[in-house]
């Protein structure tokens, strides 16, 4: 693949463009909910009202942290950057994009869970053990689940490759692929539980002992504390990229094409804004399950992800 | 009345122990007997056989001897035994073998009192940390109001918490500072993966040495310091407070006061309930229940300042009657607000009802078997709920409820679910009462006069407040001040309770059966 100007300037604008955006998407999500609720909510601006107050306060290190509980928030900061750049938002053909394919996607987000689930062990709290604990009894079900839902996806396009993926699925004639809705389905279950949102986990709970990734984030302040908000809120964008990307790729561009870009922009804005509303409207209809529900709650995300995968093999290859 | 037959049928069993019936007005609806300090076991054993409730126990230093009270209580009858043991070696028997809901009173009065139960199963420490030494005793005579504090309160770390082994087994420590606006409270965890194996809690965090502040009020200020001995059920305490302060005196509030007195705990009841359904749906993350209760209430109390000057209702309730009348408009402005509300919940709770993903979270979890409900005698919504049938209001019927029907909702499965339910059909009560109190509301004076009652004058207040009974004991010293101030919040009975209920479940699952059960941090440590 050749590497041209615009295709890396493609990649450049993508790429902070999620990174930048991410908060606000979630300070949508959170508006949304508060909508719901019938608040009036804090505010769209309020993720980055409260990374600046983050960054603006003296870190408090637990005595004992090693060199792990201080890096892994820059670690983890650096996967989701990453992820970010090789999902196609705007335009495919992204010069980062031949680097990874969807199972190294998966790889690279398994890296920063193992980090954060290493950093918050490392202290020695019962409440971070406790959270990195559980975090695992969700990710254990919910990699695998994600991994058959790109493979019904690769299955169609005959490639791993993300971008080759959207290609096929965007700008081939339209085509209804039965195999996708029940990948749709399990990827809206793995979405919910790796994004450590309602009904797997709160991520507005203070109840420490019913946390799961918050649980494991505690002992975090300041500048630490605020890489691994902003992460998080990256993650969630990344995660909604890839279902557009997979489920709705309509409006994508091809690397290059600038008159596109307006349309596409638009239309990744429009989608952006409508997964958030339908993800403050699944949060407010539905309470937090029990833990032990969880592993049910993804298993059935991996044999949905299945289901998909055989009925493209018998049914529509 | 035949519902206190089973007193003379104890007091024919205790006939060998010394036990002789005392006259006292002030301490009814209560019997009050005397007992040898050797026979104090027998009566435990004598009261369990008869199936009592263990009510309450307090201890109050006489001077020469250290007086030693238990309250006991069956089909609405309650008899007060009284001994006493001498100062200089005050050792006494122990109710807590055969009465579990006996063992942190017990271990109170010996921090505060000195005493030894000789046979407490369990005598650590219960209330005294490490604000005032072993050798000291708070509530004894010498002991000054103001203590001998340290200069910096040392940490209370070795307090020696049950421990538990085996290969999986680990320990949660949470509190006693928590996240959210709680009070502070400890809790030790013994769980294997999840799954909780024991509880312990230790409190006493809030201890505020009311007992000590109450000695050498005057009526008004003990009224004032009981509304204060937790902040959410501030009309409860300082009625039953005023209650026992009246019933020393001989004083009766007039009629339009106590139908007021009972309107404001029914309001409280109400604000108290609402708020924490609200609370337990959030602790499923269902914010949308949430939010909607926490609306309800916010309305309800701002009604409560509207027509009484404070949201909570504080200092309303003062000897002799109530402080502010109710001003007439109203009458129907809560009568109308009572009916909307009682809409306004059953639309709430047919979407709520609607949600398998609520359902799930509240039926089975924390489940207390009413055979622990009975033996730690559990009251309130915690003890219905697990087929505890009882209410002061109904049973021991104090003014203005003696002329109003007052109907218990009874579950026997205990889980939160039955928890919640309870509170809900108590709303439905307290919406059936507050009607009745207002349309019956008589006319006339809201305040009897106060002649200071005479030294020595006892009286027992017994109120239904919206956690349950609360009881209340006051004894007048001198120029009609407080000697002798005793209040047991009805969470003595339910946090014990809690311990009990949260085995086997899993360790997510505590917050939700906590808030179901909601003691207080504050009535318990007093």
């Amino acid at each position: 693949m050749q590497l041209t100007i615009s295709g890396l300037l493609y990649q450049t604008i993508q790429s902070l463009l999620l990174v930048l955006v991410a908060p606000l998407f979630l300070g949508w999500v959170n508006q949304c909910r508060a909508w719901f609720q019938n608040r009036s909510g804090p505010g769209l601006f309020q993720p980055y009202r409260n990374l600046l107050k983050l960054v603006n306060k003296d870190a408090v290190m637990a005595h004992g942290a090693s060199g792990l509980f201080r890096t892994t928030p820059y670690v983890l900061f650096a996967c989701m950057w990453l992820a970010a750049g090789i999902v196609p938002v705007l335009a495919t053909d992204l010069p980062y994009a031949p680097a990874a394919d969807v199972i190294a996607l998966v790889g690279v987000f398994a890296l920063a869970r193992v980090f954060l689930a290493l950093a918050a062990m490392d202290i020695g709290t019962a409440f971070g053990s406790l959270g990195a604990r559980r975090e695992m009894l969700v990710a254990f079900l919910a990699e695998p689940a994600l991994l058959m839902v790109f493979f019904t996806a690769s299955l169609i396009s005959h490639s791993t490759s993300l971008t080759t993926i959207v290609e096929t699925l965007a700008h081939r004639e339209f085509v209804v692929y039965p195999s996708m809705a029940f990948a749709a389905v399990a990827f809206l279950l793995v979405f919910l539980a790796e994004n450590a949102r309602i009904p797997v986990d709160n991520p507005a709970t203070h109840l420490e002992l019913t946390m799961i990734h918050e649980a494991m984030i505690l002992e975090y302040s300041a500048r630490h504390l605020a890489l691994i908000e902003w992460a998080v809120a990256i993650k969630l964008t990344a995660y909604t990229a890839i279902g557009i990307a997979l489920f709705m790729p309509w409006g994508v561009i091809e690397a290059g094409h600038w008159e596109g870009l307006p349309t596409a922009l638009g239309a990744f804005v429009a989608k952006l804004l409508a997964a958030g509303l339908g993800l403050a409207l699944l949060e407010t209809v539905s309470a937090k399950m029990r833990i032990f529900r969880a592993p049910e709650f993804l298993g059935t995300a991996f044999l949905l992800g299945v289901l998909g995968m055989l009925i493209r093999f018998l049914l529509e290859s | 009345m035949s519902t206190d037959a089973w007193i003379g049928g104890l007091m024919e069993s205790l006939s060998g122990a010394g036990a002789t019936a005392e006259q006292a007005p002030g301490l009814s609806p209560a019997r009050l007997i005397a007992i040898d300090p050797g026979a104090w076991g027998v009566l435990g054993e004598v009261a369990a056989r008869h199936g009592c409730r263990w009510v309450a126990g307090w201890g109050e230093d006489m001077g020469e001897s250290i007086r030693i009270n238990a309250c006991f209580e069956k089909a609405g009858a309650y008899l007060l035994a009284r001994t006493a043991v001498p100062r200089a070696h005050p050792v006494l028997p122990s109710h807590t073998p055969v009465f579990p809901a006996a063992d942190r009173p017990e271990r109170h009065t010996q921090d505060l009192l000195g005493v030894s139960f000789s046979d407490h199963p369990d005598a650590r420490r219960w209330t005294r940390h490490q604000a005032w030494k072993t050798s000291e005793h708070p509530l004894r005579r010498n002991f000054p109001v103001s203590g001998h504090p340290p200069e910096k309160t040392p940490p209370d770390h070795q307090y020696p918490f049950l421990l538990a082994q085996g290969s999986g087994v680990c320990e949660i420590p949470v509190g006693p500072v928590h996240a959210g606006i709680i009070e502070p409270g400890h809790f030790r965890f013994q769980a294997v993966g999840e799954t909780v194996l024991n509880l312990e809690q230790r409190l006493g965090y809030v201890h505020k040495g009311i007992e000590k502040l109450a000695e050498g009020r005057d009526a008004e200020g003990l009224a004032r310091l009981a509304g204060r001995i937790s902040g959410d059920s501030t009309v409860a305490h300082a009625w039953a407070a005023c209650m026992a302060m009246e019933k020393a005196g001989n004083i009766t509030a007039p009629p339009r006061a106590a139908w007021l007195r009972a309107l404001m705990c029914e309001r409280e009841r109400v604000a108290n309930h609402l708020g924490d359904i609200g609370a337990m749906l959030n602790d499923i993350a269902f914010s949308f229940g949430f939010y909607h209760f926490a609306r309800l209430r916010e309305d309800w109390q701002r009604v409560s300042r509207e027509a009484f000057g404070h949201r909570f209702m504080m200092d309303c309730i003062v000897p002799g009657g109530v402080a502010p009348d109710l001003p007439p408009r109203f009458i129907a402005a809560m009568r109308d607000e009572a009916r909307a509300l009682r809409k306004q919940i059953g639309k709430l709770m047919a979407i709520i009802n609607d949600l398998p993903s609520v359902a799930d979270r509240v039926r089975g979890a924390g489940v207390l078997k009413p055979e622990y409900a009975r033996a730690l005698g559990c009251v309130g919504y915690v003890g219905r709920a697990s087929g505890m049938d009882s209410d002061v209001r109904r049973d021991a019927p104090y003014p203005p409820y003696d002329r109003l029907q007052v109907a218990v909702p009874v579950h026997h499965y205990g889980d939160v679910n039955a928890r919640a339910r309870t509170r809900l059909e108590e709303m439905a009560v307290s919406f059936d009462l507050i009607e009745a109190l207002l349309a019956g509301l008589p006319a006339g004076p809201i305040r009897a006069p106060w002649p200071p009652p005479a030294a020595d004058a006892e009286g027992l207040g017994l109120v239904e407040g919206w956690r349950g009974e609360i009881l209340s004991f006051v004894r007048f010293g001198a120029d009609g001040r407080i000697a002798r101030f005793f209040a047991r919040d009805p969470s003595w009975t339910t946090w014990p309770a809690l311990e009990l209920l949260i085995r086997d479940n899993i360790v997510p699952d505590f917050p939700l059966c906590n808030k179901s059960v909601n003691g207080s941090y504050s009535g318990h440590d007093l």
